[in-house]
C-alpha cells in the first residue's frame, strides 16, 4: 500500500446519519469478479434518478464537489454490512479522508486498509466544516484537521498501528509475518489447552 | 484474579502479541469465506503469492448468490455473474486446500446457520467471516465479528488478525417474556432503544433472566442483530444448554476432547463482580411485538403503536423525515393499518427450525390474504430437511407460502425479484432499497410476519391466541 501522511482537498458535505455500506455501494455492484470499477456504484441509488440520468440534487453530482477528496459525514457513518467495497469505492472515486462524529465499527477499520483516513470530529465541529466549505488537510502526520481559509485545526485520534500503516504504507501481512515466531510458539501452548480449536 | 467477562477470558486467551495501544496480534480459531466477500478474499491471497497458513480452520460456503425458487437445482437460474461468482469460490477453495461447503452439499446453507448447525463455530472460539452478521455465532458462545476484506486475506495468510479490545457493555433482558414475544422483539427493542449507533465501540454481553431462558437458536437470533446496533459483537456466555445443542454435531470434539471443551467452556461465564464499560437493563415482561416503520433499525415500534412522528435531535428527526417519505406513510397512522405485499420468512436471523415451527403452528388452518405472495426460505438443507421430515412445508403450502430452497435469499445478492412493494420480513436490515429497488422493509419475528401475511397487514399475532 502507498503511504498516506496527508490529504488536501474540498470537503463535500453528506451528514445523513446512519449512512449504510448499502447505500455507498450496493450490493449489485459488489457482484464481480474484479475490484476496478467500484466507484461507478458509489451512493448509486442517491446519485442517480429512477430514469437512470444523474440527479443534480445529489451533493457528489454537484460541481463544486467534483474534485472533492474528503467526505464530511453525520453520526454512525459506514454502519451494515462489512463490504470493504464501501470504502474501497471512495477511494477509487478520488476520496482519501471520511470525518464523522462516529463510525460503524468494520467501516472504521476497513478505511485504514483501503487507503482512507477516518476522522472522529464532534458533531457540532463536522457541521461547522460544513458550513464553512472550502479545502481542508486532514494530517495523519499531526492528526489534526486544518481549515485552510483561517488555519483554524481541529485535533482527533487514530489508533497507533493503523496510523502507522497510513503513513508508512505497511504491508500489514507481512508485518505479522514477521511474528512467525510468536504465532507458532502460540500454537503450540494453546494446542494442548484447547485442542478441539485446531481441526 | 480480578473478576473477568466472558469477553476478556475469551480474548485474553487468544492474544498472540501485544502490538501496544489496544492493539493485540489475536489468533483466530475459524475463517468463514461466502461467495462474495469470501471470493474476494481468496482472489487477493492468490494474487499476493502467498500460503493459507491454516487451511483445515478455514471453510468457504456458497450462500449469497443462491436462486432458492421452489424445486429449483442448485444450479438453476443463477445470472451469469452468479455462475462466475460461484464458480470463482468453489475453483479458488480447492485450489487452496480450504473445506468448501458446495451448493449441492447436504450440509449446505446460509453460513450462519450452518457454522453452529455443523459445529464450526464453538463456544470460546474466535470466528471471523466478510459478513456483519458474524455476529450470530455469539449465541452459541463464540465471538465472531465481520471484517473486511484486506483483514480476510490477513487472515488467511496468517489465521490471525491485528484487533483494538472493543470496550464492554452488558445488556440485562430482565422478566419473562409473554406469548407470541420473542428474541427478535427483544432485540428490535433494544435498538430502538439506544440507537442504530448505540453500540458502536462496545461488545456486548447479553445476559439476565430472559436471555438464560431462550433456546440456543433464539439466542442466534438475539446477537445477530447486535452489529444493528453498530456493535461488531454480541455474545451470550455459553451454558448447559449449548453444550447440550452442540454435543454429537459434525466438528464438535468427540470422547474425551468433548469433556474437555465442556470443562473448559463452563469457566468461560463472566465472573461475579465483574466490571463492565457500560450497563443496560431491559425489561422485557411487558414487551409487545415489535416492528420497524422506517429505513433504521432503530426506527421500531410495538405492534400496536401508530408511525411516530419525527423528534429527538435535528439529525435523528432529519432521518425519520426521511424514512417515512421513503416508506410511504404518514406520522400517526396505526402500524395494523399499513398494507403488506410480500411477507418472508427467512434469512440468517430466523430461517432456523424453532423460526419455522413457531410460524407453521401458527398458520395451520388459516389462509394467507389474497393480495400478499408469502415467501419462507429455510436456511439450510437440514433445518429444510427437518421441517419436511415434521409436515412444516405442507402446512405453510397449504395455507398460501412459497417453499423455497435454502439459502440467503432475498438478503443476498441473488435476490433482485422484488422492486418498489411493501414487505415485511425476518431478515436484518430495512435500508433503503435492500430488498430490491424501492422495496419498503418492515422487520418483525417470523410470528408477527405469519400473522401479517393472513391479515395482509401489519398485526399482532396475540390476537389470534396462539401459544
Amino acid at each position: 500500500m502507498e503511504a498516506l501522511r496527508q490529504v488536501t482537498g474540498i470537503a463535500a458535505p453528506l451528514l445523513r446519519a446512519n449512512v449504510d455500506t448499502d447505500q455507498i455501494i450496493p450490493t449489485r455492484f459488489l457482484t464481480r469478479t474484479s475490484e476496478e470499477g467500484l466507484h461507478e456504484g458509489l451512493f448509486a441509488e442517491w446519485a442517480t434518478r429512477a430514469d437512470g440520468t444523474p440527479d443534480p440534487g445529489f451533493v457528489l453530482n454537484q460541481p463544486a464537489f467534483k474534485e472533492a477528496r474528503i467526505l464530511l459525514g453525520g453520526p454512525n457513518f459506514g454502519c451494515g454490512s462489512s463490504r470493504e467495497g464501501a470504502p474501497r469505492a471512495l477511494r477509487q472515486r478520488g476520496f482519501r479522508s471520511v470525518i464523522a462524529p462516529s463510525f460503524g465499527d468494520i467501516f472504521y477499520n476497513n478505511c485504514f486498509r483501503s487507503g482512507i483516513v477516518p476522522v472522529r470530529l464532534p458533531q457540532e465541529t463536522v457541521e461547522a466544516l460544513a458550513r464553512q466549505g472550502g479545502e481542508l488537510t486532514v494530517s495523519v502526520d499531526h492528526c489534526a484537521v486544518r481549515v485552510e481559509a483561517t488555519g483554524e485545526m481541529h485535533a482527533f485520534l487514530l489508533p497507533k498501528l493503523l496510523r502507522r500503516m497510513l503513513q508508512e504504507g505497511l504491508d500489514e501481512v507481512a508485518l505479522t509475518l514477521t511474528q512467525q515466531a510468536a504465532m507458532d510458539a502460540f500454537r503450540v501452548r494453546d494446542r494442548a489447552l484447547r485442542p478441539w480449536a485446531y481441526l | 484474579m480480578q473478576p473477568r467477562t466472558f469477553f476478556d477470558k475469551v480474548w485474553d486467551a487468544h492474544v498472540i502479541a501485544d502490538l501496544g495501544d489496544g492493539a493485540c496480534l489475536l489468533q483466530v480459531d475459524r475463517l468463514l469465506l461466502h461467495d462474495v466477500t469470501g471470493s474476494v478474499v481468496m482472489r487477493e491471497l492468490q494474487a499476493s503469492g502467498r500460503a493459507v497458513a491454516c487451511p483445515p480452520q478455514v471453510f468457504s460456503i456458497i450462500d449469497h448468490l443462491l436462486v432458492t425458487k421452489p424445486q429449483a437445482a442448485p444450479r438453476d437460474g443463477w445470472t451469469p455473474v452468479a455462475v462466475e461468482m460461484i464458480g470463482e469460490a468453489r475453483r479458488r477453495a480447492r485450489e487452496l486446500g480450504v473445506t468448501l461447503v458446495d451448493v449441492d452439499d447436504q450440509r449446505m446453507g446460509i453460513t450462519h446457520v450452518i457454522a453452529p448447525e455443523l459445529g464450526i463455530a464453538l463456544p470460546g472460539l474466535t470466528v471471523v467471516c466478510g459478513d456483519s452478521h458474524t455476529c450470530t455465532l455469539g449465541g452459541i458462545g463464540a465471538v465472531g465479528w465481520g471484517i473486511g476484506t484486506s483483514e480476510g486475506t490477513h487472515v488467511l495468510a496468517t489465521q490471525a488478525l491485528v484487533e483494538s479490545k472493543p470496550k464492554r457493555m452488558r445488556v440485562t433482558f430482565d422478566g419473562q417474556l409473554g406469548p407470541c414475544v420473542s428474541a427478535k422483539d427483544m432485540i428490535l427493542k433494544l435498538i430502538g432503544t439506544i440507537g442504530a449507533g448505540g453500540g458502536a465501540g462496545y461488545a456486548i454481553e447479553f445476559a439476565g433472566e430472559a436471555v438464560r431462558a431462550l433456546s440456543v437458536e433464539a439466542r442466534l437470533t438475539l446477537c445477530n442483530m447486535a452489529v444493528e446496533c453498530s456493535a461488531k459483537y454480541g455474545f451470550v456466555a455459553p451454558d448447559e444448554r449449548v453444550f447440550e445443542y452442540l454435543k454429537g454435531r459434525s466438528y464438535a470434539p468427540k470422547g474425551e476432547a468433548w469433556d474437555a471443551a465442556v470443562t473448559h467452556w463452563r469457566s468461560l461465564a463472566t465472573d461475579e463482580g465483574a466490571i463492565f464499560d457500560a450497563e443496560m437493563r431491559i425489561d422485557v415482561g411487558q414487551l409487545a411485538p415489535q416492528v420497524t416503520w422506517g429505513t433504521s433499525p432503530q426506527h421500531v415500534a410495538s405492534v400496536r403503536d401508530r408511525v411516530p412522528a419525527p423528534a429527538g435531535e435535528p439529525q435523528a428527526q432529519a432521518l425519520a423525515e426521511r424514512a417515512l417519505a421513503y416508506q410511504q406513510l404518514q406520522a400517526g397512522l396505526p402500524l395494523a393499518d399499513v398494507k403488506i405485499d410480500v411477507a418472508y420468512i427467512g434469512t440468517c436471523t430466523n430461517a432456523r427450525l424453532s423460526d419455522l415451527r413457531l410460524a407453521a403452528d401458527w398458520l395451520r388452518g388459516k389462509t394467507v390474504a389474497p393480495h400478499v405472495t408469502a415467501i419462507c426460505i429455510p436456511g439450510s438443507a437440514e433445518v429444510k430437511r427437518a421441517a419436511e421430515a415434521e409436515g412444516l412445508d405442507a402446512v405453510f403450502r397449504a395455507a398460501g407460502f412459497e417453499w423455497h430452497e435454502p439459502g440467503c435469499g432475498m438478503c443476498g445478492s441473488g435476490r433482485g425479484r422484488l422492486e418498489n412493494v411493501r414487505v415485511i420480513s425476518t431478515s436484518n436490515r430495512n435500508f433503503e432499497n435492500r430488498q430490491g429497488k424501492r422495496t419498503r422493509t418492515h422487520l418483525a419475528s417470523p410470528l408477527t410476519v405469519a400473522a401479517s401475511a393472513v391479515a395482509g397487514h401489519i398485526a399482532d399475532a396475540r390476537e389470534e391466541g396462539v401459544r
